[in-house]
């Protein structure tokens, strides 16, 4: 057997994360054990999506992991944080450690901070460092760079006490800073020397076109100028600037501001393989071949860190395909890193934004084509050239979209495959013609930060079986990255089922072509209230046990009527017919609500008798109640009876609607607890108790960070912090159990229960029959993210209907086991047979087993045979 | 074949059905929303609990059916035939309406597997 190789990788940002990830799930692992050793306290994270952490009051840390529990699956792969590689030994192969004691645990042999690792191969994935230019008064308080949750964590809390920063640097970073400081309330300044804001990936017109649209978010621009100082005596007051251009001496002017962040570029750090003798690049960066291997044969080098070929590249994207190749050389593979897309498409400040291929014509023979719309603050240009084909058509180049990036996805590809453009270029511009169908080559690139083609695409759905975005995005990766792509994936999808006539039916059965959704706006378009109607007017037949609860569950969110009307008694699926859960010798089981799970002992001691009176069998359940089994179908209203006489009601045990919020005991009595879970989850339960949805629906408050209520594998969790409640949504048990991830942190119980009005009623409009809020959240285009801006942000203006409709639910609530026993002909269904309804059904018989009673298996009759 | 009377029409709702003993077996009566009247034996096959009364009515292409409360499987109200099973069936029982009145056929028909 040989040797188990190690492999030790300098670095946990995305890159080393991904290498990680990729020697696990192509087999690297399998022969070679990797440590990786991560300088920050925390395991990768998003660097590209970090603005975003201003969007979580806390939580944002979590949200942006790119590996939440901190360690891989794989036990082969080893994650240690905190650790800084001071030395490489490239005689000895080994690497020298220093780590707070605290971080080194029981991994490293010996208990002091330095400690030594041996190497078979060595992974360099140190990244890249921001450049601090060298202006005067540059390390006075208040100046920042922008580039790690600590610079974020810095920032905000110096933005506390400002008014006012500015950022150095208009390019692509620049301006994700800028947003940062407008999200935290300053009044925001971008300076920079160029005459345009990011002037390596925008010409002049598409410049003043995104300084228009940075402008109308109230941040001001200044191109054109040089920073001369940083103002101020400890702490910054402002920055003094002056013409760029311009001699020392001339005017200058001072930009108010107690926040500075550097953002003029990253350079690579490679002061480890300086040190350690490897050859590095004249601008900076390790330098490495094709496979990405430096001048040492057994040490690699990849992402910011790595200059290919003397050039590094400051994108994610080629990082992630150095660190494939590395693994690919490994083991003993052809893969090669030969340069990198350098396109960019993004969204700055809400403004769609993108370059690509040779955005600025340096091109022999490039010709310009030009939209513009100043009005709507839309530039676009294409690059294109004639072909080489002789024959009079054109190829295109690249191009500069800002204001509206939607072709983006078109016109990447065509640059890489030289497709011959169509006849009339402009089309692909002009607003009309934007998004029209058009032949992708199979080898265009769809997704770049995963490097997905369309055949790997068209493979998913032809092979794979894979029908929707989601399928496709856990097949291939394509859109699990930066999202960009995920358009073009699901144009992809539907041209090829349109292809071969295949319809994506969405109908929920044979009676409606309609999905669930779009039933949910018919009913709530037109009003309908009758079943009759809806499948008159929208489907055919009359209907089945798919279509009819589902409309059933539509009218009960929309009305507050009871769900045993006469108008929709004969819809409700099984157990909702019964207001009782269906068990398997026709029997049924009955749970009283229990809010949060507390109870009295004089209603514990209801139960008891009741269970004893009835001679139910009894269980306690997950959800914190008690399930009561046995009932002949005819005695479910004389149990109600006694329950509802002792303050009880239903628990909805039997409807797709909410089920429980479990709590754990909370700041009352716990010796840690930080808020009152108790009080909360009741609240909660009593808040949605009763609301149809389109499956059953749990929730769970903790009342600290222990989380013992184990909210998080509940559709909606809540969880205390020391200023309030975080809020995490999508998690479930079951088959496929998913943990909740977070929707926002720190909020107080008004605007935690505002946003859980609006999460559940836009899960209730728009989720599919039988659909989880986790795979809802999946498959709704934009994901978790998406939920956020229509939740949090409000960014469909739904806020306030979804809201209101919640509270229509919460005024309109009645306990349904009571009205069924305040009305006779509700009442008149439940007898065991309608022409002897003093006969017990003889087929039900129990034995018993531990002290309880249990069913007897009714005699099967014997299948086909005839009777 | 003995007739039993069993409920007034009115008593089985629209599109819903209602259990009752014939001859000591238990027949589910549905009633179609065409009001057209139907009845099979209330026991499900695939689970032995006496429960098809408590399906949900509806049609499958122009077969007015009812699925089974525990397992879904749809069963044909004239035939008793699965459709979802060739090989399962329940017996169908002949009912008549005579003023206002449902009568069952006590002498079961034969299984509708048997008769094609």
């Amino acid at each position: 057997m040989t040797k188990r190789q190690r492999i030790v990788v300098v670095g946990h940002g995305m890159v080393g994360h991904r290498f990680a990830q990729a020697a696990v799930e192509r087999g690297l692992t399998e022969t070679h054990d990797v440590l990786v050793l991560g300088e920050e306290p925390r395991a990768a994270y998003d660097r590209v999506g970090l603005t975003s952490w201003f969007g979580h009051e806390t939580g944002g840390d979590e949200a942006l992991s790119l590996l939440p529990g901190g360690e891989y699956d794989d036990p082969r792969v080893r994650l240690v944080l905190d650790s800084v590689v001071t030395e490489v030994d490239r005689e000895a192969r080994t690497v020298t450690v220093v780590s707070p004691p605290e971080a080194v645990g029981d991994l490293l042999a010996h208990p002091g901070a330095v400690s030594i690792h041996e190497y078979d191969v060595l992974v360099l994935a140190t990244g890249a460092a921001p450049f601090v230019p060298p202006v005067e008064g540059r390390g006075k308080d208040g100046c920042f760079v922008y580039r790690t949750i600590e610079d974020l964590e810095a920032i905000k809390a110096a933005s506390l006490t400002a008014t006012s920063g500015v950022v150095i640097g208009g390019g692509l970073l620049g301006l994700e800073a800028a947003n940062a400081l407008v999200q935290l309330g300053l009044s925001t300044n971008v300076v920079e020397m160029a005459p345009r804001l990011m002037p390596v990936q925008l010409d002049a017109a598409a410049g003043t076109t995104l300084v228009r649209h940075i402008e109308r978010l109230g941040v001001k621009v200044h191109t054109g100028v040089l920073t001369e100082a940083i103002e101020g005596d400890d702490a910054v007051s402002g920055l003094r600037v002056r013409q760029a251009g311009t001699e020392e001496g001339a005017p200058t002017t001072t930009i108010d501001a107690q926040v500075v962040v550097f953002s003029a570029g990253i350079r690579p750090r490679d002061a480890l393989a300086r040190e350690a003798g490897l050859d590095t690049a004249p601008r900076g960066g390790v330098l490495v071949d094709e496979q990405c291997r430096t001048s040492d044969r057994s040490i690699f080098a990849i992402g910011e860190c790595a200059a290919p070929g003397g050039t590094m590249y400051g994108l994610v994207a080629p990082g992630y395909a150095m660190a494939e190749v590395v693994v690919d050389a490994l083991l003993d593979g052809p893969g090669t890193f030969t340069g990198a897309d350098m396109s960019t498409k993004l969204k700055l400040l809400g403004v769609d934004v993108a370059s690509f291929g040779d955005a600025f014509a340096t091109t022999d023979g490039a010709l310009e084509l030009t939209y513009a719309d100043a009005v709507s603050g839309v530039y676009k240009k294409l690059v294109i050239a004639e072909s080489d084909a002789g024959d009079g058509s054109f190829r295109l180049l690249g191009g500069i979209l800002v204001g509206d990036a939607s072709a983006y996805g078109i016109l990447r590809p065509m640059v890489s495959s030289g497709l011959a453009l169509p006849d009339n270029p402009e089309q692909l511009i002009l607003p009309a013609g934007t998004g029209a169908p058009l032949g992708m080559p199979d080898e265009a690139q769809v997704c770049s930060c995963n490097d997905v083609t369309k055949a790997d695409i068209l493979h998913a759905v032809t092979e794979e079986g894979c029908e929707d975005v989601a399928a496709v995005k856990a097949c291939t990766r394509a859109g699990s990255t930066c999202g960009s792509c995920v358009p073009t994936v699901k144009n992809l999808i539907e041209e090829h089922f349109a292809s071969i006539g295949k319809v994506v039916d969405k109908g929920l059965c044979e009676h409606f072509r309609l999905s669930r959704q779009e039933l949910f706006d018919v009913v709530a378009v037109h009003g309908y209230r009758r079943f009759d109607d809806i499948v008159e007017a929208h489907g055919t037949g009359r209907g089945c046990d798919i279509c009819k609860p589902a409309i059933a569950s539509i009218l009960a969110s929309q009305t507050s009527t009871h769900i045993l009307e006469p108008t929709t008694v004969a819809l409700q699926d099984t157990n909702d017919a019964y207001l009782a859960n269906i068990q398997r010798n026709g029997t049924y089981s009955v749970v009283p609500r229990i809010p949060g799970g507390e109870i009295t002992p004089e209603k514990l001691i209801v139960i008891g008798e009741v269970a004893r009176d009835f001679d139910l069998y009894t269980k306690i359940t997950g959800g914190q109640r008690i399930d009561l089994f046995g009932a002949r179908m005819e005695q479910l209203p004389a149990i109600w009876r006694r329950l509802v006489d002792a303050g009880f009601e239903s628990g909805h045990a039997y409807g797709k609607s909410l089920r429980t919020v479990k709590s754990c005991v909370g700041s009352t009595w716990c010796r840690y607890g930080v808020q009152d879970s108790v009080g909360l989850a009741i609240a909660l339960e009593l808040r949605y108790r009763g609301l149809r949805s389109p499956h059953k629906l749990k929730g769970g408050v903790s009342g600290c960070a222990r989380e013992c209520a184990e909210a998080r594998g509940k559709d909606f969790g809540v969880i205390a912090t020391e200023k309030g409640w975080n809020l995490y949504v999508g998690g479930n048990g079951g088959a496929n159990p998913a943990h909740a991830r977070l929707l926002a942190g720190d909020l107080s119980t008004e605007t935690l229960v505002s946003y859980l009005d609006r999460f559940l009623m836009y899960y209730v409009r728009t989720a599919d029959r039988l659909q989880r809020t986790s795979t809802w959240i999946e498959q709704l285009e934009g994901g978790l993210d998406r939920v956020r801006e229509v939740v949090v942000d409000d960014a469909l203006g739904l806020g306030a209907e979804l809201e209101s409709e919640m509270a229509r639910h919460v005024g309109g609530y009645a306990d349904e086991w009571r009205e069924t026993l305040e009305d006779p002909e509700k009442l008149a269904r439940f007898v065991s047979f309608v022409n002897a309804p003093d006969t017990p059904d003889p087929s039900i018989a129990f034995t018993t087993e531990r002290d309880q009673i249990q069913p007897i298996a009714p005699a099967l009759i014997p299948v086909g045979a005839p009777s | 074949m003995t007739w039993t009377e069993i409920c007034s029409v009115d008593a089985i709702p629209l599109e819903g059905g209602v259990a009752a003993l014939v001859g000591g077996e238990a027949v589910a009566i549905f009633r179609t929303y065409s009001g057209e009247v139907f009845a099979i034996s209330n026991v499900d096959p695939f689970s032995g609990a006496s429960v098809l009364s408590r399906g949900i009515v509806g049609s499958r292409g122009d077969v007015p059916v009812v699925s089974s409360p525990m397992y879904k499987q749809a069963f044909d109200l004239t035939t008793g035939r699965c459709l979802d099973d060739d090989s399962v069936s329940v017996t169908a029982y002949e009912v008549s309406v005579v003023d206002g009145r449902v009568l069952v056929g006590a002498a079961s028909l034969e299984p509708a597997r048997e008769s094609t």
